[in-house]
């Protein structure tokens, strides 16, 4: 297989140019996606037989949730990258997903607080699926705080790349929580496609947001990236080029 | 670069003799290694002070305390376990010997686990009767301490690791290492509690085992990529 | 509509909800950008000194 496209990803001013082109794209659709998810799932959605209205804090907290184990899992692939291939562009890729990540399970720890308080009487529970989303808020702390304390770009990026893949372990325990435990938390619905549990009237806004999510990740990090991209740069002719400098 | 091997002494030799090395030096400043210990029956003292002295009561929170109580001990032992040769260039000679670094890391932990991480074992089981743990559990808190500190030791030595020579660094560990510590107590206290009660505790036994075993075969690697990367 | 906004009793643990995915989504747009804008200015400045110093050499 022609690893090319890889390596051009690699280079850091191709990345620029790249990431330049299609943050647009992205934060249009994800507009798009969460405008029509929102008035699908506030507006055109019915109410749930059992949780009333109650159910559509589900349309933020899902999505919220999903995507703070994505962002982590995007931020340990790339410092892997960045650790074996010693790729710049990685790293700082990594570097950019840190803060996102750790907004989204803010917003699902709390979200899923608010819908857990009239749902099942209490506003949190120490079973497996909470804790284990709070041990990776922990995590994300922890790997902005050891960036942080390393002065040095180089070092502080390797040290946290292993710290983020130390980490990965808490992904497999957050998923499968619902499954190995007895959990208060609800079991898998929507992996299931063989018999989904919600009909599509619920169910599309909702895969519309977590789209919509996707999509402003991704650009978020883009967006994030191109300026760490542009910290650990030595060559000064292309930034110059690039940003339109006399050089 | 890669400095040529210039080893002439085979990995085993070489983990025995700084095994050996580490015990000296640790005897030789018993004091340091006993404050641990210290701290850990000062915190453990704390809770019935802070609560109630009803037994019954105390019972109740005795594996919770007992835990959190070790994994502080054990986060600030973390401190002593690359500093010295961290600082007087020991640590980098390791990791230019040409011998395998997890390996001689593996030994320097074991050696720190036997110096800060036994006398909690030892206390515990102890501690847990003042707490108002019956006399026929004492064989399953120590079993589980004996676990449980173990993977702490392993899962601090690549927190300790990540934080070489950072200013301010001990609170950093500790945020490092906490998240990655919960588990262990969570199995160990649930393994505690089990004993306390006479029930069977082989469930979390089994879970602290594989945690142990997965620490003691992981945390090395990630230890040593991780020194490697501090002495840059 | 105020039948909507009452989310059927629920109101005080959805929009809430809401509200603060908004405010968490904005701000992030805000702080990325700001960094990213922050580093385009501090490599600029960089690029502008070394090409002084290689005028200068």
């Amino acid at each position: 297989m022609d690893w090319t496209w890889f390596h051009r990803f690699g280079s850091p001013p191709h990345f620029y140019r790249i990431a330049g082109t299609l943050i647009p794209w992205f934060a249009w659709l994800a507009a798009l996606c969460g405008l029509a998810g929102l008035i699908g799932g506030l507006g055109l959605a019915p109410p749930d037989y059992q949780q009333g209205d109650g159910y559509r804090i589900i349309y933020v907290h899902v999505p919220a949730a999903v995507l703070s184990t994505m962002a982590y899992a995007a931020m340990a692939t790339a410092a892997g990258v960045g650790l074996i291939w010693r790729m710049n562009v990685a790293h700082a890729v990594a570097a950019s997903c840190a803060a996102i990540g750790a907004s989204f399970t803010f917003l699902a720890l709390v979200t899923g607080s608010l819908w857990g308080r009239p749902m099942w009487g209490t506003y949190w529970e120490w079973d497996p699926r909470l804790t284990s989303e709070l041990v990776m808020l922990f995590l994300y702390l922890g790997y902005m705080g050891l960036r942080g304390a390393i002065d040095d770009t180089a070092r502080a990026d390797r040290a946290s790349a292993v710290l983020a893949l130390v980490g990965v372990i808490n992904l497999p325990i957050i998923h499968y929580s619902v499954d190995w435990w007895n959990s208060l938390h609800q079991g898998h619905t929507l992996l299931k496609f063989a018999k989904p549990s919600m009909p599509p009237s619920m169910l599309v806004p909702l895969l519309l947001l977590m789209l919509g999510f996707v999509l402003y990740f991704a650009a978020i990090v883009l967006v994030r990236a191109r300026g760490e991209v542009l910290r650990r740069e030595r060559n000064a002719r292309w930034i110059a080029e690039l940003l339109g400098a006399p050089s | 670069m890669k400095v040529p091997s210039a080893a002439v002494v085979s990995p085993g030799k070489a983990g025995w003799r700084l095994v050996q090395r580490d015990l000296r030096l640790g005897f030789r400043r018993p004091g340091e290694w006993l404050q641990p210990l210290v701290f850990f029956l000062v915190v453990t003292t704390l809770f019935p002070l802070a609560t109630s002295p009803e037994l019954s009561r105390l019972r109740d929170m005795a594996p919770g305390a007992l835990w959190v109580a070790a994994l502080l001990s054990s986060l600030l032992a973390l401190e002593l376990l690359f500093r010295e040769d961290g600082q007087d260039g020991t640590l980098e000679q390791l990791a230019v010997s040409g011998l395998p670094l997890p390996w001689l890391l593996l030994a320097k932990t074991c050696v720190h686990w036997l110096l800060t991480g036994l006398p909690l074992v030892l206390a515990g089981p102890l501690v847990a009767t003042a707490l108002g743990a019956p006399y026929a559990s004492i064989p399953g808190v120590f079993a589980a301490l004996l676990l449980g500190s173990s993977a702490l030791s392993l899962i601090g030595a690549v927190g300790a690791a990540l934080t070489l020579g950072l200013r301010r660094g001990g609170v950093l560990l500790a945020l490092l290492v906490l998240p990655l510590a919960v588990p262990v107590l969570i199995f160990g206290a649930r393994a505690t509690s089990l004993a306390m009660a006479q029930d069977p505790m082989t469930a979390p036994m089994y879970l602290l085992g594989a945690i142990a075993v997965l620490s003691a075969t992981l945390a090395p690697l990630a230890a040593a990529a991780a020194v490697r990367i501090s002495l840059e | 509509m105020m039948q909507w906004l009452a989310m059927g009793g629920y109101w005080m643990y959805v929009w809430p909800s809401y509200l603060l995915t908004f405010l968490v989504l904005v701000l992030n747009v805000g702080f990325a950008q700001r960094s990213a804008q922050r580093a385009r200015q501090e490599a600029l400045r960089r690029t502008q000194s070394a090409a002084a110093q290689q005028g200068r050499s």
